[in-house]
């Protein structure tokens, strides 16, 4: 008799399961942390994208993705997060220690302000709700702009000014992440949430209390958007009003749709794809000998290639990339056969 | 009196946008998030037939608006209708990535210039007296255009064999499917009828004041309207655009001109938070499981 057997509790809740598991494990974090040590400056830097987007990217997937809610007003959690950080910095010279609690703090506090309505009704009302609270934030922070004399956008000072360490600390912070919604959604909250996903009513026939699961979600999805907020502050040294429109909402709804919905690797994997994709539109432009006409409108061709991929997705891949993942992994792992036996 | 002149024009303007909303709503559940770029793809359409047509305004004003309803069957055969047995969620975000998609095309094949469809029409702009205040001519065709398509909508919704079929369809999907009623082609009008009256309103702005990228901000404006009044009734949108267009102008004119952007929202979240389900707007039933 051979095979993997769980004889311990503590082996039922590992998250890492068999050697080989460790091992690639192992393998990944090595590659993860020598990174730095061999990439130019403009990888190191689309690596801090990533990372840094991979937050709230998580922090969407755990609401849109786990909990089955819409929300439109990402950018303005971004912005949030980021002009509590930008105020408190120009007002009171406030360090990263107290900058990066108070956005999360913001983004609790705005979180459970706008989620309250959506508990009134079923459906899509967070996502109208978000939608207001998107226009409120940012306009609540141009006026801030305008008002103190910052028209352009109010600089802030990163204690930290080289990549690599960013990188460092840009890692710690998406693991923490990624470590956190894994385990959240292992407990009784994340199974809530996704028994809200499945049926509402059935949820609540269940005894889930739908409202406190729902407002959880949002509280929870909006914080960690605004600690990514406050980061990205931080990273780009400079925060401005004009910086979070509808678009960058729109892509990190991209993310989570491109990705694959209800999977956080999903997220990580969308994230890598949003944030690369211009820079392969560019390289594409420039191979195709085009750029020089599409010079002008290579934001609008991003723009519509981002559509149409999401559409694509949607339409022939609503599983996303894991969805992709998975297929190959189980291509490999039956072959020669095409389906797995029927009885397991 | 100009003040009351400025809320009518404004509120026709969101009623006329506030219908798309509410027709694809109200018949299919679907929050149309991309009704924004299709009511700018609908002013290009104009933009595109009056140089097509040129010296024949009234024929590039009819092309267009057939366009626009084109494009809505388009939109529904091509995309919608995959999204049809999906869940709700899934066809919200297929609306959204529609509308980035429509976005960027738009300004690829169109370019991010403002244009200016009446001067290409043939036809100015001229400003008409109504007792001390003063009102455009294209603002008067607004509020003509919505009071219009207004009556035809309740006539078709109340009268036609059509409108009967949309409502069926809207209150109980499967039922009216057992019934005999095509579910698609119900649908597909609904999108159509929604593009065409988001498409005329778009013209009619671009006419006003330019065809530029901010229209699409103004079309998400006045989905709080159309909220306000109740996401499934058209008459809570006729009066929820009156709403938010009266506080919007009010506000703009004795407080700050800078709030026009976030007052529609901040009169939403009052609604949200004292009568969510709208002015006008059924609430909704208890969930069988």
């Amino acid at each position: 008799m051979s095979g993997y057997f769980r004889v311990r509790y503590s082996e039922d809740f590992a998250l890492l399961d068999t050697r080989v598991q460790k091992a690639w494990f192992a393998v990944f974090s090595i590659a993860l942390l020598s990174y730095p040590f061999f990439a130019n400056a403009l990888w190191l830097d689309l690596a801090n994208q990533v990372l840094l987007a991979s937050i709230g990217a998580v922090a969407l997937m755990l609401l849109t993705g786990y909990a089955g809610q819409i929300s439109l007003g990402h950018a303005g959690l971004l912005a949030a997060g980021a002009f509590t950080t930008g105020i408190l910095f120009k007002e009171f010279g406030a360090s990263m220690w107290l900058t990066l609690p108070a956005s999360a703090a913001v983004g609790a506090a705005l979180g459970l302000i706008f989620g309250l309505p959506s508990l009134r009704l079923r459906g899509l009302y967070l996502a109208v709700s978000t939608l207001a609270l998107h226009f409120i934030v940012t306009f609540a922070g141009g006026e801030y702009e305008s008002r103190r004399g910052f028209s352009t956008g109010i600089v802030i000072e990163s204690p930290l000014t080289d990549a690599r360490h960013w990188y460092f600390v840009l890692l710690a912070a998406a693991a923490a992440t990624l470590l956190f919604g894994l385990n959240l959604l292992r407990s009784r909250t994340g199974r809530a949430w996704r028994a809200i996903h499945g049926r509402e009513a059935v949820a609540e026939a269940l005894g889930i209390n739908v409202h406190r699961a729902k407002l959880s979600a949002f509280v929870i999805s909006s914080t960690l958007t605004a600690v990514s907020g406050c980061l990205f502050a931080y990273y780009r040294g400079f925060v401005s009003a004009e910086a979070f429109s509808l678009y960058i909402t729109i892509q990190y709804i991209a993310m989570v749709i491109i990705g694959g919905m209800g999977s956080l690797l999903g997220a990580i994997l969308g994230t890598v794809f949003v944030v690369l994709f211009p820079y392969v539109i560019d390289a594409a432009t420039a191979l195709l000998g085009i750029a020089g006409r599409l010079a002008s409108g290579i934001f609008a061709v991003n723009y519509s290639a981002f559509g149409l991929v999401m559409i694509l997705f949607l339409v022939f891949e609503p599983q996303g990339l894991v969805g992709l993942w998975r297929r190959m992994q189980s291509w490999f792992l039956l072959w020669p056969f095409k389906q797995r036996p029927l009885s397991r | 009196m100009q003040l009351a002149v400025n809320i009518v024009v404004l509120a026709s303007i969101y009623a006329l946008i506030c219908c798309g909303y509410v027709l694809i709503y109200r018949v299919s559940r679907v929050l149309s998030l991309a009704h924004g770029e299709l009511m700018m793809l609908g002013a290009y359409g104009l933009y595109a037939t009056a140089s097509l047509f040129g010296g024949h305004p009234v024929l590039a004003v009819a092309a267009a608006g057939t366009l626009a309803f084109c494009v809505g069957i388009v939109v529904y055969a091509a995309l919608m209708w995959r999204m049809t047995g999906e869940s709700v969620l899934a066809a919200v975000l297929a609306t959204i990535a529609l509308g980035i998609l429509l976005r960027g095309a738009m300004i690829l094949v169109f370019g991010t210039q403002t244009q200016y469809p009446l001067r290409d029409l043939g036809w100015s702009n001229a400003s008409l007296a109504v007792g001390s205040a003063r009102i455009s001519a294209v603002g008067l065709a607004l509020v003509l255009a919505t009071a219009l398509t207004y009556g035809a909508l309740f006539a078709f919704l109340r009268g036609t064999r059509w409108g009967i079929r949309m409502r069926a369809a809207g209150q109980n999907p499967l039922l009216a499917a057992q019934r005999g009623i095509g579910l698609h082609g119900v649908y597909a009008l609904a999108w159509g009828l929604a593009t065409f009256t988001g498409g005329m309103a778009g013209m009619l702005i671009a006419c006003d004041a330019g065809l530029e990228g901010t229209l699409v901000v103004i079309g998400l404006k006045a989905f709080p309207a159309a909220l306000v009044g109740g996401l499934d009734s058209l008459a809570g949108a006729l009066v929820g655009s009156l709403v938010v267009s009266a506080a919007e102008v009010l506000l703009i004119h004795y407080v700050d001109p800078l709030l026009s952007d976030v007052v529609p929202f901040v009169v939403l979240l009052a609604m949200l938070a004292v009568r969510p389900w709208g002015l006008f707007g059924t609430r909704e039933e208890l969930d069988r499981v």
